[in-house]
């Protein structure tokens, strides 16, 4: 029962997810999967937060139209994200682009996460140390040669 | 020292903060926030050869619109925003400032309609029936207005309804500007 639950719920949403590329009639299949993949990475400038191949905003649809109809004419799909840049700005991929003004978008976490192991790195090998020789690091230089002057001196006395 | 790099964090949000605070405050000078920036600022305003709004016999094309600065305003009949806009066109227009209009994915019979009620503000009017120069020029929702120059390049686009403020503050120095470039 449990099942065939799931089939049935996992059977709706992968309708529901193609629901917006039905209307298309394409040569293959893989000119279909392509088209879905495409219309999937670029977003509606009207509508900002959803995909083209998601939203039901007219401007989607128009742009539906335009990548199947550039698909359908032999473009790459390098071409097709072009053309749609080319017109509405970096803005309509989902996937920026790597220049110079993304760099630090598609770096930056990278680097912070480096920064982070950097960091944990060095606390946890000066707490190694730390822990290795503890009067190494809690006496300063004075007092150290004041301790052995100390156990100098005791060490005279005993003898 | 040590003490020193514990403020490196709060440092941190402090930049992030600004750069919202930024974001925030430059949108409530009524910059619309779903306003993009167009690729096309600087480049030639896109070919095209389609017939005009008044008569389908006539065709315009991109040479009709060179000469002279000019505003290209891309409106429709469906468009609410656009009927408030209008009257603020027909003022413009009056006072000389060249306006074309691209009358985007329209119905003729409506346009024309339109345009018998509300004045016609429009020296030239392409009929864009099918879109196909909005989706070339980034139209994602009426109205736009672009502004060209001489030469026929997209200097300024402003997305939105066009009132006297706007016109004021965005688009009036502009367009004298280039009026200024042609005749030196």
């Amino acid at each position: 029962m449990k099942r065939w639950l799931a089939g049935l719920t996992l059977g709706a949403v992968l309708l529901s997810a193609q629901a917006a590329v039905d209307t298309f009639e394409f040569s293959s299949e893989l000119e279909r999967e392509r088209f879905y993949a495409i219309s999937s990475e670029l977003r509606c400038p009207k509508c900002q937060n959803q995909n083209i191949a998601d939203s039901d905003a007219p401007i989607a649809h128009d742009l539906r139209n335009e990548v199947y109809r550039l698909l359908e004419d032999g473009r790459s799909d390098e071409e097709v994200v072009d053309y749609m840049v080319a017109r509405y700005g970096d803005f309509v991929r989902y996937r920026p682009a790597l220049n110079a003004e993304t760099l630090v978008l598609w770096f930056g976490p990278v680097f912070f996460l480096l920064a982070g192991f950097l960091a944990v790195f060095m606390l946890v090998r000066r707490r190694q140390r730390a822990a290795k020789d503890p009067l190494d690091t809690i006496l300063t230089s004075e007092e150290q040669q004041r301790l052995d002057q100390l156990l100098e001196e005791k060490k005279s006395q005993n003898d | 020292m040590r003490r020193l790099l514990l403020i490196v964090p709060f440092l941190l949000f402090l930049v992030l903060a600004g750069f919202f605070l930024r974001d925030l405050l430059s949108k409530e000078e009524g910059k619309n926030e779903l306003t993009l920036p167009s690729p096309l600022i600087n480049q030639p305003f896109p070919a095209f050869n389609l017939p005009s709004v008044q008569d389908a016999q006539q065709h315009v094309s991109r040479d009709d619109l060179l000469g002279k600065p000019a505003l290209v305003n891309i409106w429709a009949t469906w468009c609410v925003a656009c009927r408030v806009e209008h009257p603020v066109l027909n003022k413009l227009s009056a006072q000389g400032v060249v306006i074309h209009g691209v009358n985007y994915k329209d119905d003729n019979a409506a346009a024309q309609k339109w345009l018998r009620d509300f004045h016609n503000p429009y020296q030239l009017n392409i009929s864009d029936t099918d879109g196909r120069l909005g989706l070339d020029l980034g139209v994602y929702g009426a109205p736009e207005t672009f502004l060209i120059d001489a030469q026929g390049i997209v200097r300024y686009k402003f997305i939105g309804v066009i009132d006297e403020k706007v016109w004021e503050r965005e688009l009036a120095a502009r367009y004298q500007a280039l009026v200024d470039e042609v005749k030196p």
